[in-house]
């Protein structure tokens, strides 16, 4: 093995193949990393990215092609292998547990069969020294998302691994946190480690990346120094052609428009013992203008969209109120016959019923809504009304499918997206509330999105857009407004927000979140 | 004094099958699997253990092979919920309807037959002091293990690697298998585990509660041991405190029987359920404690993409 030490690639992949059913995930694909650089892996989602670098961290096992590590052939048969080798790996979707301690955490990816009061001082000083302060004893359940990823950082530094993999790991964390990831995986770069870098975000990927290859329907489509490219030609690389950009007109006359959804105080306690209550939220949307709603996840976000779309019905019925009217004691289906529409943030199981046809996730949403249009005398359904109305939806929101009505389950995630948003637009309905618009949608839908969810606030409805996704905030709000731990900060107008400011109030800086920001900064 | 002594005694044998199968589950259960078949495999050790003894004369044979019945029982379990991913609820239901059948066909020629009962200690000096000498020193010998077995538990659970890796795969399986854990592995020793212990639950049923072989007599018992592990919220002194509280509860209504108290006998029969009910509603308003301890990926089946 020291022989090829020098020279050589730390890892490379010929001809790597992965086939799921009908569907090649990865095509034939062919990947170097040499030691001590930081490799992008680009893709939109479902590129294959991820089923990548499950078969490098032997979750996935490979239909055909080669792995050489150290430049000797490799079987990684399961995650174990893979640590042996070195290979660690960060995950998009923590791998964590709730019930246990960080650093009981830890040490069960360890090997060796030292007490955790040792582990537990190991990593204390580890994250210390990589500016990650951590505290081993504390439970999993409790911490935010920033925090649990520093667990998940330190515990794969912890196995002293010679490549480290990294899926999505700034979608979860503010400016100033990917900031501070950054410096670590620099620091990790000048030992000599090497990093593969997923990601689709391509600021980030032109400031800290060394090289890129770039993934489209699972076949490497190019190499590139990132530095050298700009975002829009990585973009275009990762897209195949140009994104149409997204028109927003200014918004005018809306101080004198009425509010159609106001919150007013709402508060809620926590509904389990690891989730977030809501503290006094005040929220005024008013006709015309769409108001964007940031934050890391897990601030409460989920609790909010459930509390005003009627998911959860609040004890104070003033403090939800569509259209001047008290909504807070009022269902779904009470709330949506006042004119309000709901996304939900999952699709499947949640916005969507997966094993019914898309005409009949239409009518389980809007039965109520619009009875006299899809259901006739004496409850029957009116099949023919319901199939062309879907089929309109379809074809204003260029619904993309294999049949006429598919399952919704049978649709790739933009897709279904693409509907969902579609079905509730389509009522035209005066308060829009909808929870991660284009969340794994691809780069052309989610510019579709974006622009009918403008277009609808500019028609005279009221929009609110929950999102993690600053890029689309900016690019569609006409106010920011941020939640943190369970509080709304005020909205920031569009043309006083800037990633900075919007960055620290997701770190909790504003008065009454003093104490969170000494644990971000 | 003499009568005190004597409930307790009769408490404490009440108290141990449903200790030794509910700690048998919990283990189960806390690498995530839950089986149900626990009153399947338990007359299943019964009428194993008592063959066995019937046949050789020996109770200690009979012992181990009550042991043994059991866990090979629960072996069938595991391949089907395991290896080929069946649905557990419904395998653990089968996997009990499927015990009490075969153990009465098995068991036709014992029906009546004498059987043999395993010994109690006896140590010379120390079982004849009064009052705690045969509370302590004079019971049979699958007490001693029932205790041993709980103490052995916790310590595995709560202080050992493996045990904190039993507890992380019943808390996130899928997460236990991207850090190389082996999930399957872990689980099929879990199981085999609560089966051999339900199997000597079974045992101590036909070789000293009562030695003879009468078909269903486990009478519900497995399912109170598996009611008792969440009664327990899944810990294992809480385990031995419900399964004695159980015991007592279960005496008390034979005596309160026995004593004429007029209450309809049926009325006493359910309280052990009653109780279970009643705790079960005051444990669940700890939510905290509640999620602490449960393991979170309790009856789902594991199939790992490859």
């Amino acid at each position: 093995m020291s022989a090829n030490q020098d020279g050589a690639n730390l890892l490379e992949v010929r001809g790597l193949t992965k086939v799921f059913g009908t569907l090649t995930a990865c095509d034939h694909v062919d990947l170097n990393i040499a030691r001590g650089e930081i490799h992008a892996l680009l893709g939109e989602n479902g590129a294959g990215k991820s089923t990548l670098v499950k078969m490098l961290f032997g979750s996935l096992e490979p239909n055909s092609g080669e792995i050489f590590w150290n430049g000797q052939a490799v079987r990684i048969t399961s995650p174990g292998v893979a640590k042996k080798l070195g290979i660690g790996m960060v995950f998009q979707h923590f791998s964590l547990f709730e019930a246990l301690t960080a650093a009981e955490n830890i040490a069960l990816s360890l090997d060796d069969g030292s007490p955790i009061g040792t582990i537990a001082a190991k990593a204390r000083a580890l994250s210390y020294s990589y500016g990650l302060p951590l505290d081993p004893e504390s439970l999993v359940g409790d911490l935010s998302v920033g925090e649990r990823q520093r667990i998940e950082i330190i515990r794969c530094l912890l196995q002293t691994p010679q490549l480290v993999i990294l899926d999505e790991p700034t979608s979860v964390l503010t400016p100033q946190e990917a900031d501070k990831l950054f410096e670590t995986l620099e620091r990790l770069r000048a030992e000599g480690k090497s990093i593969l870098y997923i990601s689709h975000r391509l600021e980030e990927v032109k400031r800290i990346c060394d090289r890129a290859t770039v993934l489209r329907h699972g076949k490497v489509v190019g190499h590139c120094n990132p530095r050298k490219e700009t975002a829009a030609s990585l973009a275009r690389m990762m897209v195949g052609n140009e994104v149409q950009a997204v028109v927003r007109a200014p918004a005018e006359g809306i101080e004198t428009a009425p509010s159609l959804l106001e919150i007013r105080a709402l508060t809620r306690k926590p509904a389990t013992p690891f989730s977030i209550p809501l503290r006094n939220i005040n929220l005024n949307v008013r006709a015309g203008e769409v108001i964007g709603i940031a934050g890391v996840a897990g601030n409460g976000q989920g609790e909010f969209f459930e509390s005003v779309s009627g998911e959860v019905l609040q004890h104070d019925a003033a403090s939800v109120r569509i259209r001047g009217k008290d909504a807070g004691g009022l269902t779904i289906t009470g709330r949506r016959l006042m004119g309000a529409a709901f996304v939900p943030e999952e699709r499947l199981g949640h916005g969507a019923a997966p094993r019914m046809k898309l005409s009949e996730n239409l009518l389980l949403s809007r039965h109520a809504t619009d009875g006299k249009v899809f259901v006739g005398a004496g409850g029957m359904v009116k099949g023919g009304a319901i199939y062309s109305a879907a089929q309109r939806i379809i074809n204003a929101m260029d619904v993309r499918k294999s049949a006429p009505d598919p399952e919704a389950a049978a649709l790739s995630g933009g897709n279904l997206q693409k509907f969902i948003v579609g079905r509730e637009l389509d009522r035209r309905p005066d308060v829009m509330v909808v929870n991660q618009p284009t969340w794994g949608v691809d780069a052309g839908a989610a510019a579709h999105i974006r622009q009918a969810l403008i277009e609808l606030a500019r028609s005279g409805s009221a929009v609110l857009v929950i999102s993690q996704d600053l890029d689309e905030l900016f690019e569609i709000s006409d106010a920011i407004a941020v939640m943190h731990n369970g509080e709304l900060s005020k909205p920031l107008p569009i043309a006083e927000a800037t990633f900075e400011r919007i960055g620290l109030l997701m770190g909790g800086a504003e008065p009454g979140h003093a104490e969170h920001t000494l644990e971000t900064a | 004094m003499d009568i005190t002594v004597n409930i307790l005694l009769t408490v404490a044998t009440a108290a141990t099958p449903l200790l030794i199968a509910a700690i048998g589950e919990l283990v189960v259960e806390r690498s995530g699997v839950l089986n149900l078949g626990v009153e399947g495999m338990m007359i299943m050790g019964a009428v194993g253990g008592f063959g066995a003894g019937y046949l050789t004369g020996s109770p200690w044979i009979g012992l181990l092979a009550a042991i043994a019945m059991g866990a090979l029982f629960s072996l069938l379990f595991a391949i089907m919920t395991l290896s080929l991913a069946t649905n557990q609820v419904a395998t653990g239901l089968s996997l009990t309807l499927l015990g009490l059948g075969l153990s009465g066909m098995m068991g036709t020629n014992f029906v009546g037959q004498p059987g043999q009962r395993l010994p109690n200690l006896d140590i010379p000096g120390l079982t004849s002091i009064p009052v705690v000498g045969r509370l302590l020193f004079g019971q049979d010998p699958i007490f001693y293990i029932s205790i041993a077995l709980t103490a052995a538990v916790m310590w595995f659970l709560f202080k050992t690697r493996k045990g904190l890796t039993l507890r992380s795969i019943g808390d996130s399986h899928s997460s236990a298998h991207a850090l190389g854990i082996q999930v399957i592995r872990y689980r099929y020793l879990s199981v085999v585990f609560g089966g051999a212990c339900a199997g000597l639950a079974g045992g101590h049923l036909s070789l000293v509660y009562t030695p003879q072989w009468v078909e269903n007599m486990t009478a519900g018992r497995g399912w109170i041991a598996l009611a008792l592990v969440v009664f327990a919220s899944w810990r294992p002194w809480r385990v031995l405190a419900g399964a004695y509280i159980f015991g007592a509860v279960w005496i008390g209504q034979l005596h309160a029987q026995a004593f004429g108290i007029p209450v309809p006998s049926q009325m006493l029969s359910s309280l052990p359920y009653l109780a279970t009910i009643v705790v079960l509603v005051l444990i669940s308003r700890n939510k905290r404690l509640t999620m602490m301890n449960t393991p979170a990926s309790l009856g789902q089946p594991f199939v790992p993409d490859r």
